[in-house]
């Protein structure tokens, strides 16, 4: 910087000192442009997501309950009172099946699609449309529909999945999806959690309708980190004597590795943030066996206008985000410099 | 100077203006839009505007119209489903006749009970957006949320002008007053402890509908064995177990010990009526279907009038749908108090009032007069399918039931739902409604009283 400044500021024979002044203006305006041009993203970031973030924080230590603000500071008192909360407990639990099954369940689905659709079928563009199709759907609407699908019906005269069941002769307990039974055997639940552990049944058709909007997705990446692994990789495992199976187990599956990872991201901050499916679908209920962070938050905020305690759970949100996206960023970002 | 310098310079200054213009251009607009965003608060209204409105709190309630000009009116409500919109339209019909030529903003929230427009109309107030006039219930969802933290104005003078304070009975009066001012304007009455039940599957059964906790018990026996669910009940929308529970506890308390049980927390923990209920409630659920999760209360309803079910308690406006759905009353289907709670009348009511810095307080004013009005109460009730919070009505208007209701509502003892917002403030009720939908899905009655005295440190 200096060093320029100092060889701009030196005259030159045979130029006069008007042009460079404006030389050297112009130097600085190119220096400034790019900065100018980033500050509004910069301040409406500033403002708008980390400004937001830090108020967030500083109503989940208050004492604000009801309509008019009170941000008096009250300690970690809001977090003691969410952690031993019997909802919230549930919460964590939900989330935490949610994210696994959900995650598991739309990897291998969408792997597998891709495996098969890139093995060169008649059609394969329709069929990558008809997979691909869920995901154009709003998650509310999967959620109605899912839960038209598994509303268990009146005693006696089973509807949706129920019917299907009874129809084909399997014999159905058939109110298992609006009970908040826990599996295996009511769960694990040791003095110290007000909740039982384990997965609770009624999660189960929220977890198929998610896989089924999600999985069409998970092809469509893995299909193109297929289509980007050079055929001559493969064929010259298979040259040397590879069977169809290990050129896919040592060759397509680790270069897929990348695809995996950024759908493994996509996909967790969607099950950890999830809203619209779970209250269209269930409404987190029955009891909370359904029942996420996200529907806890709305519902303390906006319902019971316990303004602290909302803010307090969407900071614990924001945590269980982070501890999937941050070691991600981190990670790309080490990736990036090494190039 | 020589000539290359001079070209070169000009060169350099048309390119630098035009990246400043450039920069400018992108980095202004962006700018300004957030200074004005950040900056927050009440703009200076730009002169193009329309006229602006006379600031609020100076005009008295009973000064006449200003010449100026108040040509809209909004009303926010969350009465979007067939017969309570005609009703909020008859009362739209009316102050169009007062105030023609007014437009009418219809702000309405779908979402029964108002689960949704309440967080829509917190976000406005907070906002400093208010509607002109906004539906609430009567009770602690309007002293406990709006009055105390000073959002509502006192509307004294309009009662004692209009005389409402005479033709309201004194127990909803007190509920829609604080420190001695009124706060709004209660159009209709609820009553929540109500069982219908299907008249055709009493009568085949040759059964009478029950009056007491123990004939419903053994009324609901006998029809387990004849293969009908005794009492349908929903669960979707997550008040339905909570409201058959207030039902409960007023069997158990009656009506001059119930509503103690919002006033003194520390009940839920040292009666022994709290057990006594919980073990009640758990003996109900025992006759319901099992697939409460996935009903709503219309769901429930409607099996009542299929016959796969023989009876559910709900509120009134289960009546209204009964009606819509055809089926005729006294023939199809019949009504008795919930059980064990005759001669009470758990009621709600929707009122309206006037939030601080409504933007056309003139009309406000004037559509809080058309909602007290007996011609207001008289259009609006009939199609909404509740009675009038005035006890002047004009009783030919209204059909079989609610003149039933009218009458119980004039003799019976009054009780404040909890459920419905007119008992305690929405923190309790929150977790009040929690614990019972925990509890339909868990059945464990431990956890229940547990959660119901831990809800209970809401009550304040």
């Amino acid at each position: 910087m200096t060093g320029k400044v100092i060889e701009e500021a030196r005259p030159r024979p045979g130029v006069a000192t008007r042009p460079m002044t404006a030389r050297s203006r112009y130097r600085l305006v190119e220096r400034l442009i790019p900065i100018l041009m980033i500050t509004p993203s910069i301040i409406a970031i500033a403002v708008f997501v980390y400004g937001f973030i830090g108020w967030t924080t500083v109503v989940s230590v208050s004492r604000w309950q009801g309509i008019v603000p009170d941000l008096s500071f009250a300690g970690f008192r809001n977090y003691a009172a969410l952690l031993t909360s019997y909802r919230f407990q549930s919460d964590i639990r939900n989330t935490i099946v949610f994210t696994v099954f959900f995650l598991i369940g739309s990897l291998s689905i969408g792997l597998l699609l891709a495996v098969l659709l890139d093995s060169k079928v008649r059609g394969e563009s329709f069929f990558r449309t008809v997979y691909l199709f869920p995901m154009a759907l709003s998650f509310v609407v999967t959620g109605t529909v899912w839960q038209w699908l598994f509303t268990p019906g009146a005693p006696g005269q089973p509807t949706g999945l129920n019917l299907l069941f009874e129809q084909i002769g399997l014999p159905v307990f058939q109110t298992w999806s609006t009970v908040s039974h826990v599996w295996p055997g009511g769960g694990w639940k040791p003095e110290w959690l007000r909740v039982p552990f384990g997965v609770p049944l009624a999660m189960i058709p929220v977890i198929i309708a998610a896989i089924w909007q999600m999985s069409g997705f998970t092809m469509a990446m893995y299909l193109a980190g297929l289509r980007a692994i050079p055929d001559e990789l493969r064929e010259a495992a298979r040259v040397d004597g590879a069977s169809e199976w290990q050129v896919f187990r040592w060759i397509t599956f680790p270069l897929l590795q990348p695809v995996t990872l950024s759908a493994v991201i996509v996909l967790g901050h969607i099950s950890l943030k999830i809203f619209d499916l779970i209250m269209t679908q269930t409404g987190g209920g029955p009891g909370f066996a359904t029942d996420v962070p996200g529907i806890f938050m709305y519902e303390t905020t906006f319902k019971s206008n316990k303004y602290a305690e909302g803010a307090a759970v969407a900071i614990v949100m924001l945590l269980m985000v982070s501890v999937l996206i941050v070691p991600y960023l981190i990670w790309r970002l080490r990736t990036e410099t090494e190039r | 100077m020589t000539s290359t310098g001079r070209e070169y310079s000009r060169e350099m200054t048309r390119r630098e203006m035009l990246r400043r213009f450039l920069a400018l251009g992108l980095a202004l607009p962006g700018g300004t839009a957030l200074l004005a965003a950040c900056a927050g608060g009440p703009q200076p209204t730009p002169t193009t505007a329309a006229p602006t409105q006379p600031p609020a709190g100076q005009a008295s309630p009973t000064a006449p119209t200003t010449g100026q000009a108040e040509d809209k009116l909004e009303i926010f409500s969350w009465w979007t489903n067939p017969g309570e919109a005609d009703g909020l339209k008859a009362l739209f019909d009316l102050f169009s006749q007062r105030r023609p030529g007014v437009e009418i903003i219809n702000a309405t929230v779908a979402g029964g009970a108002g689960t949704n427009a309440k967080a829509v109309l917190v976000t406005r107030m907070q906002g400093g957006n208010p509607p002109d006039s906004f539906q609430v219930h009567a009770g602690q969802e309007l002293i406990g949320t709006w009055v105390v933290a000073g959002k509502m104005e006192p509307i004294n003078d309009l009662f004692e002008q209009e005389g409402w304070n005479k033709v309201m009975p004194k127990t909803l009066l007190d509920q829609i007053s604080h420190e001695g001012k009124f706060y709004s304007v209660p159009v209709n009455i609820h009553r929540s402890n109500m069982l219908w039940y299907n008249k055709r599957v009493f009568e085949a059964n040759n059964l009478q509908p029950p009056k007491t906790v123990d004939e419903f018990y053994q009324v609901a026996e006998k029809l387990k064995s004849a293969g009908v669910t005794p009492l349908s009940v929903g669960g979707k929308d997550k008040f339905e177990v909570p409201h058959l529970f207030e039902s409960v506890l007023l069997a158990v308390f009656g009506p001059e010990d119930y509503p103690k049980l919002f006033g003194d927390p520390g009940m839920w923990e040292s009666d022994a009526r709290i057990q006594e209920a919980i073990d009640m409630l758990d003996q109900f659920l025992s006759y319901a279907n099992e697939d409460r999760a996935a009903l709503s209360w219309a769901d429930a309803a409607q099996r009542v009038i299929d016959g796969s079910a023989a009876m559910t308690i709900m509120g009134d406006w289960a009546y209204g749908y009964f009606i819509n759905k055809g089926a005729q009353p006294g023939q199809v289907f019949g009504w008795v108090p919930a059980p064990g709670t005759d001669g009470s009348f758990l009621w709600l009511s929707d009122s309206f009032g006037l939030p601080v810095g409504a933007p056309h307080r003139n009309n406000a004013i004037e559509w809080l007069k058309v909602c007290g009005s007996r011609e207001g109460q008289d259009a609006f009730n009939p199609k909404k399918g509740s009675i009038p919070a005035r006890t002047d009505a004009d009783k030919s208007k209204y059909d079989e039931y609610l003149r039933y209701s009218i009458e119980r509502f004039a003799q019976d003892k009054l009780a404040p739902s909890v459920v419905h917002g007119a008992a305690a403030n929405e923190a309790y009720m929150t977790e009040y409604n929690n614990a019972l939908n925990v509890f339909s899905a868990s059945r464990d009655k431990d956890q229940l009283k547990g959660m119901l005295i831990d809800a209970a440190k809401e009550l304040k």
